[in-house]
């Protein structure tokens, strides 16, 4: 449970990305941990009284985000991302395993001044712009309530002051004049920039990110992912980025975490894992990405991509059947999340037998 | 509204080419709301040859889904044709009546929606529904009905004691995959598809692609395909036809547009997403957002959000020209402009 222990925390990007251009080298300072989970696991019970059995939506995975550092969480629908972030923002409790935040455990968070304070220092931003605002108040409404009950200590005018500069930090400008809007007087992009503002309104360490552009128009998205970035360098907030899209996550984020059926499959920094990628379920990902600037790859075309139910699994590895490499101990053996690189894990027997993998 | 009666009439260009099973020709849809009517699709026009994958990209609310729901005529109130016509094998699918329409659904154009989950019926069986199907077209043998809802469902690689299955038994794919066999029930001359993989992941996606081109090649149905995502269609499709605010920005082979985008919104969105190789840079993707087709701007829709945009631009509306075999709709391309093709690149 505990096999975090053996890698506190992989200084990510240990050596500054080249290829990271202008958008921001903050990847030097981020080797203090700001979230931790360690054996992170969350079963929920299926059936009736006579056939009780157990979804595992998260299994043991610990995971961690460093200051100003934005981790991508990806995989595809069902392997438990969303099931995480919801664990993160204490909507759901561990069924085992823990979540540390600046080194404390926060289900110690007792008084409701506790976890309120860490609710406003890892606020989430949602999927759905369009059901995640109240649309019979105007937008100011969102960020002011979060002012008033996460900043009290603020004079109504600094609330009001404090709004305007989240609204410009966020690119919704002339600021005064968003914020008396409704939201149906904005567009889906404006939208999801609403909802970071009201998150960074609470001056948070981290925002949670589910699927934050993935109903956004192409054209819109692009925005988006840049003021991600922006957040990042300019208002020292880290992110978990949780996304199916390796292309938009590329983008963005200084690490990747990829996750196959409730557990890790493969985390590092994000161009190592991209150029390198040791995972056989890494690789399907990045073989499917479409890419019109690359010619088609249809080598894995026999493979049907149907995730997993994780119902009462047996132990052994939960790709074993989709992957052309399984060896024996696949099917006997789960694997373990280990170093094979610069801050780079790997969960594959096959990986971690020292072999080349190159499955798809 | 205003911008049609300006339009001039064009030349047939890769409208109504010969050997051509479905002609779209100044197609228009408005939606009659209280407020005000909305014009959906503008004076659409394009062709689908025999065995030829056509794919319809855009942004939400460009009018796309609106335009194939016109093309199979399957629009209700408040939408409504207002001009044009849809010429299918030889016969103005406008005019004909809904005994004369049913005849043609599903047995020469069937439609595979979006979500299969909804346009599934949950409380029957795939088989049941695959029997429905074949008996409001006349096939009465059970055996027969039997023999070929087998056959599809194989032919889209799923084992066929799934026929007794219900769609919640099913996973996305293979609902998606279950709504493909269905269509294909009587092997029919087009399928039209309204974003099929966007419920599905990459992999799952990937996958369902590859066996529609398959299936395309191996049947030789013609296929209209929409979605939102330009980066999908680029290995599959032969066409490909651009929309913006309800009318068609650019419509060419699809290797020549990927290849050398003419419109600025066709280059816009080719820059917005980003790759998963190369080198990482910084992408600016396309300041604004659509237009509200109930008031469009006047003049080119696309100038408000165009980083060369003219003067001209917003004082009339650019005609569709045609530029070494594909059509644009951008000054930038007139071939009777008065400072050529570079413009005077002034900004309002």
């Amino acid at each position: 449970m505990t096999e975090l222990s053996a890698s506190p925390g992989p200084p990510p990007d240990a050596e500054p990305d080249a290829s990271q251009d202008s958008r921001g080298s903050s990847s030097k300072d981020t080797g203090a941990q700001l979230l931790r989970t360690d054996g992170l696991t969350k079963h929920f019970k299926i059936g009736n009284a006579l056939s009780q059995r157990t979804l595992h939506a998260v299994d043991d995975v610990s995971l961690s985000v460093g200051r100003r550092e934005i981790v991508a969480l990806a995989g595809e629908s069902g392997s438990g991302k969303s099931t995480i972030a919801r664990l993160l923002a204490k909507v759901f409790k561990p069924t085992s395993g823990e979540i540390y935040f600046e080194g404390k455990p926060i289900a110690s968070d007792r008084s409701r001044a506790d976890q309120l304070r860490y609710s406003g220092l890892a606020p989430m931003v949602f999927q759905d712009p369009f059901a995640s605002i109240n649309p019979v108040f105007r937008v100011s409404h969102g960020v002011m309530r979060g002012l008033k009950l996460h900043r009290p200590e603020l004079s109504k005018q600094e609330q009001h002051d404090e709004a305007i500069r989240v609204f410009d930090v966020v690119g919704l400008t002339p600021a005064t004049d968003v914020l008396q809007r409704y939201p149906h007087e904005l567009s889906g992009g404006q939208r999801q920039r609403v909802g970071f503002a009201q998150a960074l309104a609470m001056r948070p360490k981290l925002i949670i990110a589910d699927e934050p552009v993935s109903m956004l128009d192409v054209s819109i998205r692009v925005g988006l992912l840049n003021l991600m970035v922006k957040l990042r360098d300019e208002e020292d907030v880290s992110i978990l980025y949780i996304t199916h899209d390796l292309a938009s996550a590329r983008y963005v984020a200084d690490r990747l975490v990829i996750m196959y059926a409730a557990m890790l499959a493969e985390s590092g920094p994000m161009e190592e894992v991209l150029t390198r990628p040791k995972h056989p379920y890494t690789q399907l990902l990045l073989s499917a990405a479409p890419d019109p600037r690359a010619p088609l790859n249809v080598s894995a075309e026999t493979d049907k991509g149907e995730p997993p139910k994780v119902i009462d699994p047996t132990p052994g590895c939960r790709f074993r059947w989709r992957c052309p490499l399984a060896i024996e101990i696949c099917h006997t053996v789960t694997p373990r999340m280990e170093t094979l690189g610069p801050g780079h894990e790997v969960a594959c027997h096959v990986a971690q037998s020292g072999a080349e993998v190159k499955a798809f | 509204m205003s911008s049609r009666a300006a339009e001039p009439q064009l030349e047939p260009g890769l409208a109504a080419r010969p050997g051509s099973i479905l002609d779209v020709r100044d197609l228009s849809v408005e939606y009659l709301l209280e407020s005000g009517v909305v014009l959906a699709v503008d004076q659409v026009s394009f062709s689908v040859k025999e065995s030829e994958f056509v794919a319809i990209v855009g942004e939400s609310g460009c009018g796309k889904s609106t335009l194939l729901f016109a093309i199979a005529q399957l629009l209700s109130p408040p939408a409504e044709i207002t001009s044009g016509s849809v010429v299918f094998r030889g016969r103005n699918m406008v005019d004909l009546t809904d005994s004369a329409l049913a005849a043609i659904r599903w047995k020469d154009l069937s439609v595979v929606m979006q979500s299969a989950m909804n346009a599934l019926n949950p409380v029957k069986s795939i088989g049941a529904q695959f029997k429905d199907a074949m008996r409001a077209h006349g096939t009465t043998s059970m055996e027969e009905i039997e023999a070929r809802s087998a056959e599809v469902l194989r032919m889209v690689g799923i084992d066929p004691v799934h026929l007794k299955s219900y769609p919640h038994q099913l996973s996305g794919g293979m609902r998606q995959r279950s709504m493909i066999a269905m269509a294909l029930l009587f092997t029919p001359e087009l399928v039209i598809m309204d974003e099929p993989t966007s419920a599905l992941d990459v992999v799952a996606q990937r996958s369902l692609m590859v066996q529609i081109k398959e299936l395309q090649e191996r049947l030789g149905f013609a296929v209209i395909f929409v979605t939102h995502d330009m980066s999908l269609v680029s290995h599959f499709s032969d066409n490909l036809m651009v929309m913006y605010a309800g009318q068609v920005a650019e419509l060419g082979p699809t290797q020549r547009v990927f290849g050398s985008p003419a419109h600025p919104y066709t280059v816009g969105l080719m820059d917005a997403f980003p790759s998963i190789r190369g080198p990482r840079r910084s992408l600016k993707g396309i300041p604004g957002h659509p237009p509200d087709l109930a008031r469009p701007p006047f003049g080119c829709r696309f100038a408000p959000r165009c980083p060369k945009v003219m003067a001209r631009c917003t004082a009339e509306p650019p005609a569709l020209y045609q530029v070494d075999g594909i059509e644009v709709r951008c000054f930038l391309f007139d071939p009777n402009a008065p400072a050529g093709p570079a413009g005077e690149g002034s900004t309002p």
